[in-house]
C-alpha cells in the first residue's frame, strides 16, 4: 500500500510504511548511510504528516520484513495480543501520540496496552514526539524486575558497575570493582565485558565476583558479558552464572551475525533458570542493543535504524529480562554523528523500550571518533533520569580502558542522586548503609581511606 | 583587594587531599589497572584536576583519529602492496564505513593473484599510529611461528575497515586473512592494534565468522610475541576446523591473565 501527504499543493508519495517511517525519522547519519533518510527537511516533515494519519492497525498488515523469512517478524506477529490492542485499535499514529500524553494514559493503562503494541507502532509514534514528549510519556511507565534486588521502583535509579580491564586481570578488575562499590554503584549488575572469549577465564572472573558478593553479602548480581554459547558452556561446567548476557538486534539476519537465534536465547534462559540463584526474583536475562546494529550487519531490510532497534525490543521482551540497555553512542559517528543525534537516540530507545514493557536502561556513551564529549553525556544522563530510566552504566572515571570509549562515571551516579533525589535499589541502599558508607543525609561519605581499609581488610 | 590566608582548621574540600603514593590509600590499587580508580572527590563529583586530565586525554585521542598512515614509518622488508579503500579521505572514512570496506578500482586491479595460505594486511583503521608502531613487530613474530605457511606479500591498506581484508585476500588467492588494524583510540591508549583472522575470506563474510585478538600495545597490553603466539594457535585451530569465528573457541588454560579474544564488534573498526 502507498501513502501520501500533500503540503501546499506539493504531493509527497511513499511506497510503503517502511519508507514513511524512515523518512519521518530525525536526521541521523546511519539512515543517510543506508540511503533511506528524507532528502531534505521539508520531505521529512511531509513524511510525519503522512505518518500521523496512518491507522495503527495498518502496522499489523504492512510488515517491513517478510513473515516467511524472518523469525523476529514471526515472533512479533504470532505473539501480538489483540485484546490488549483493542483500546487503541481505532487510532491513527497521530492520535496515539496525543493519547500517550493525555491524562487518561496513566501507568496502568499503558502497561495494559504493551502486549498489544508491535515495535513498528512504537517506533512510529516516537517519530511524532519531541524530546520532551519522549521524557514525559516514558516517565509514566514503570517496569519492575528482580533477581537479588528490585529494579525499576519509582524514585530509584540503578547502576551497572562495569569494572573492565584490558587484559581481564582479576586483580585489576577487583580494583575497579572496589572503587565502584565504595562510590555506591553496582545495584543493577556488576557486569564485566571480558577482553577474551575464553570460557575458562570467564569462570575465573565469575568465581571472583561470587567471592566478593558472598563475602560482603552484597544484594546484587554479577555477569560476564560473553557470547551466550560461552555462558551456556560456563553453566554446564558448574560456574556461578547469575545472568545470561547477549547482544541482540531486530532482524533474524542481524541476530545470525551475532551468532544467536530465538531458540538459542530460550535454551540459555532455561539453563540460567535451572540454577535458581535469584532471591527476590527470577529475571535472569540481560540484553544490550543499539541503533545501527542491523545496518552494520547489512541486515536492516531497508528500515531506518530506529525502527530496527525497536524490533530488537520485541526479541528482548520474549525472555523476561532483568535488564536491557541501549549502548547508544558506542556504535560510532557513522550511525549517530554527534551529541545531538546521540541524545535524541537515547531518549527514543528509552521511551520505546519502556512502552514495549522492558526494564530499560542506557549506556550513556560516545567514542573518540564521534563529535561528542562529556558535556553531551551530562545532558543525556540528566534527561534520562528525569524520564525515569531504570539504570545507567558507570565506569571508573567514565573511561573504559578495555573497550576504549567513554561512558558515565560512578561519581555521575552520585551527582544524579543529589540533583534529582533518586536512590539505589532499596536492598542495595540498605547494604550501603550497613557498610557505613553513607552519611547522615544518605550521601556517600568522603572517607575513602577508612572505608577502603574496612572493605579490603584480611578476612577473619 | 587583600587575600586572606587559607583556613587550616576547615575540613579538606578535596578527598583524598593528595595522591602522593606515601599517603594515598589508593596507591596499591592504582598500580593494578589503568582505570581511573580512587579519583579525588569534590563533593559528589571529581576534583578539577581530574576533569582537565580527562579533557586532555580526549583531545589527544581526537588528534590520533585524524592522522594518516605513513608507509615509510612501517620500515618493512620485502615486497609491499599498497591499497586504498573507496573512502578518499579521513573525514569520508569516518562517516562512510561502507566505502572503507570496498577496494578502490585502481587498488583492486593492482593485486596480483597467487596461491597463498595466509595474507597479512596492515591497515590504519581508526589509529594509523597503532598500525605504524605495533604491526611490524607482530608481523615479524608471526613469520617466525608459521614455518611452512605460504605467506602473501604484505598489503598496506589506507582508510580501511576490517572487511576490506576479505576482498584483498580473495583477490590475492589467500586461504586466510589477518587484518592488523588500528583500534579506535581510547583515553589512555591511542596506539592499540587488533588482529582479525578470517578463514576462507571472501566478500560477505559475517563478523561472527572472524576471531579477534585485541589490545596489542606497549602500555600494559598484549605484547607482539604473545599476540603472534595466540594467532598461531588460532590459525592451527581454524585449519583443523576448516573455519573461523564463534565455532572456534579459545580453550587455552586460564593460568595467564592476558587472554584477548573479543567479539569482533568491540573495537569499532568494522
Amino acid at each position: 500500500m502507498t501513502y501520501r501527504a500533500t503540503l501546499d499543493g506539493e504531493v509527497h508519495r511513499f511506497s510503503d510504511l517502511r519508507q514513511v517511517l524512515a523518512r519521518a525519522s530525525p536526521q541521523r547519519s546511519g539512515d543517510e548511510l543506508a540511503g533511506v533518510a528524507a532528502a531534505d527537511p521539508v520531505a521529512r516533515i511531509a513524511a510525519r504528516y503522512a505518518l500521523a494519519d496512518i491507522p495503527l492497525a495498518a502496522f499489523l498488515d504492512d510488515l517491513p520484513v517478510p513473515y516467511e523469512t524472518d523469525e523476529v517478524t514471526r515472533l512479533i506477529v504470532d505473539t501480538h495480543d489483540a485484546a490488549s490492542f483493542a483500546p487503541v485499535a481505532h487510532m491513527t499514529v497521530g492520535q496515539f501520540r496525543d493519547w500517550l500524553l493525555s491524562h487518561q494514559a496513566d501507568a496502568a493503562a499503558i502497561a495494559a496496552l504493551s502486549p498489544g503494541l508491535t515495535p513498528e507502532m512504537v517506533a512510529a509514534v516516537s517519530k511524532l514526539m519531541r524530546n520532551q514528549d519522549l521524557i514525559a510519556a516514558a516517565r509514566k511507565i514503570e517496569v519492575r524486575t528482580a533477581f537479588r534486588n528490585t529494579q525499576g521502583l519509582p524514585g530509584r535509579l540503578g547502576s551497572r558497575l562495569q569494572p573492565n580491564h584490558p587484559t581481564d586481570d582479576p586483580r585489576g578488575i577487583a580494583a575497579s570493582l572496589l572503587d565502584g562499590l565504595l562510590l555506591g554503584a553496582g545495584d543493577a549488575v556488576i557486569g564485566i565485558n571480558p577482553a577474551t572469549d575464553n570460557v575458562a577465564h570467564g569462570i575465573v572472573l565469575l568465581d571472583m565476583l561470587e567471592a566478593v558478593r558472598t563475602r560482603y553479602a552484597i544484594p546484587t548480581q554479577g555477569c560476564v558479558l560473553t557470547h551466550i554459547t560461552n555462558s551456556i558452556a560456563m553453566i554446564e561446567r558448574g560456574a556461578p552464572v547469575d545472568l545470561v548476557f547477549q547482544s541482540i538486534a531486530g532482524t533474524q539476519a542481524a541476530n545470525t551475525g551475532f551468532g544467536v537465534s530465538l531458540a538459542l536465547l530460550a535454551e540459555a534462559r532455561d539453563a540460567a533458570l535451572s540454577l535458581n540463584r535469584g532471591t527476590v526474583g527470577r529475571d535472569v536475562m540481560y540484553f544490550e542493543t543499539g541503533q545501527g546494529a542491523a545496518l552494520s550487519a547489512d541486515a536492516h531490510h531497508g528500515m531506518d535504524q530506529q525502527t530496527a532497534e525497536v524490533r530488537a525490543y520485541a526479541v528482548a521482551r520474549a525472555f523476561s529480562p532483568l535488564l536491557v540497555n541501549t549502548v547508544v553512542g558506542f556504535i560510532g559517528p557513522e550511525y549517530l554523528y554527534d551529541g545531538k543525534q546521540i541524545i535524541r537516540a537515547g531518549l527514543e530507545d528509552h521511551f520505546c523500550g519502556k512502552l514495549m514493557g522492558l526494564p530499560m536502561g542506557c549506556d550513556v556513551c560516545y567514542t573518540n571518533h564521534a563529535e561528542a564529549d562529556q558535556d553531551d553525556m551530562d545532558n543525556l544522563m540528566m534527561l534520562l533520569t528525569v524520564a525515569g530510566v531504570n539504570f545507567l552504566i558507570a565506569v571508573p572515571g567514565g573511561d573504559d580502558v578495555m573497550l576504549s570509549y567513554q561512558s558515565l562515571s560512578c561519581h555521575d551516579m552520585l551527582t544524579l542522586r543529589a540533583s534529582f533525589g533518586v536512590r539505589a535499589a532499596p536492598e542495595f541502599e540498605a547494604w550501603l548503609a550497613g557498610m557505613d558508607l553513607l552519611d547522615t543525609r544518605g550521601r556517600l561519605r568522603l572517607n575513602a581511606p577508612q572505608a577502603l581499609g574496612r572493605i579490603i581488610a584480611p578476612e577473619g | 583587594m587583600t587575600r586572606s590566608p587559607p583556613d587550616r582548621t576547615a575540613p579538606p574540600i578535596i578527598d583524598p587531599p593528595s595522591t602522593d603514593p606515601e599517603t594515598d590509600p589508593w596507591a596499591p590499587l592504582r598500580g593494578l589497572t589503568r582505570a581511573r580508580v580512587g579519583q579525588p572527590r569534590a563533593g559528589d563529583t571529581v576534583a578539577g584536576g581530574e576533569v582537565l586530565a580527562f579533557q586532555l586525554a580526549h583531545a589527544r585521542a581526537r588528534r590520533a583519529v585524524m592522522a594518516p598512515l605513513r608507509q615509510q614509518a612501517l620500515a618493512l622488508d620485502g615486497p609491499v602492496l599498497p591499497v586504498c579503500s573507496q573512502a578518499a579521505d579521513r573525514a569520508t572514512f569516518i562517516r562512510r564505513p561502507d566505502l572503507g570496506r570496498r577496494l578502490s578500482a585502481d587498488s583492486a586491479a593492482r593485486l596480483p593473484r597467487g596461491r597463498y595460505d595466509v595474507a597479512f594486511v596492515i591497515a590504519d583503521g581508526l589509529s594509523a599510529l597503532a598500525a605504524e608502531r605495533q604491526a611490524p613487530p607482530v608481523l615479524a613474530a608471526c613469520r617466525a611461528l608459521l614455518p611452512g605457511w605460504r605467506i602473501a606479500p604484505v598489503v598496506v591498506a589506507h582508510n580501511a575497515r576490517v572487511a576490506l581484508g576479505d576482498d584483498i585476500a580473495h583477490r590475492l588467492g589467500a586461504g586466510c586473512v589477518v587484518m592488523m588494524i588500528g583500534e579506535r583510540p581510547g583515553l589512555s591508549v591511542s596506539d592499540s592494534l587488533s588482529l582479525y583472522m578470517t578463514w576462507d575470506p571472501r566478500p560477505g563474510r559475517l563478523d561472527s565468522e572472524r576471531n579477534c585478538i585485541s589490545n596489542i600495545h606497549d602500555h600494559g597490553g598484549l605484547s607482539a610475541e604473545a599476540a603472534a603466539a595466540r594467532l598461531a594457535g588460532l590459525l592451527a585451530g581454524a585449519r583443523r576446523l576448516g573455519r573461523s569465528g564463534i565455532a572456534l573457541k579459545d580453550e587455552t588454560p586460564a593460568s595467564e591473565p592476558d587472554r584477548k579474544w573479543g567479539l569482533a564488534r568491540e573495537s569499532g573498526t568494522q
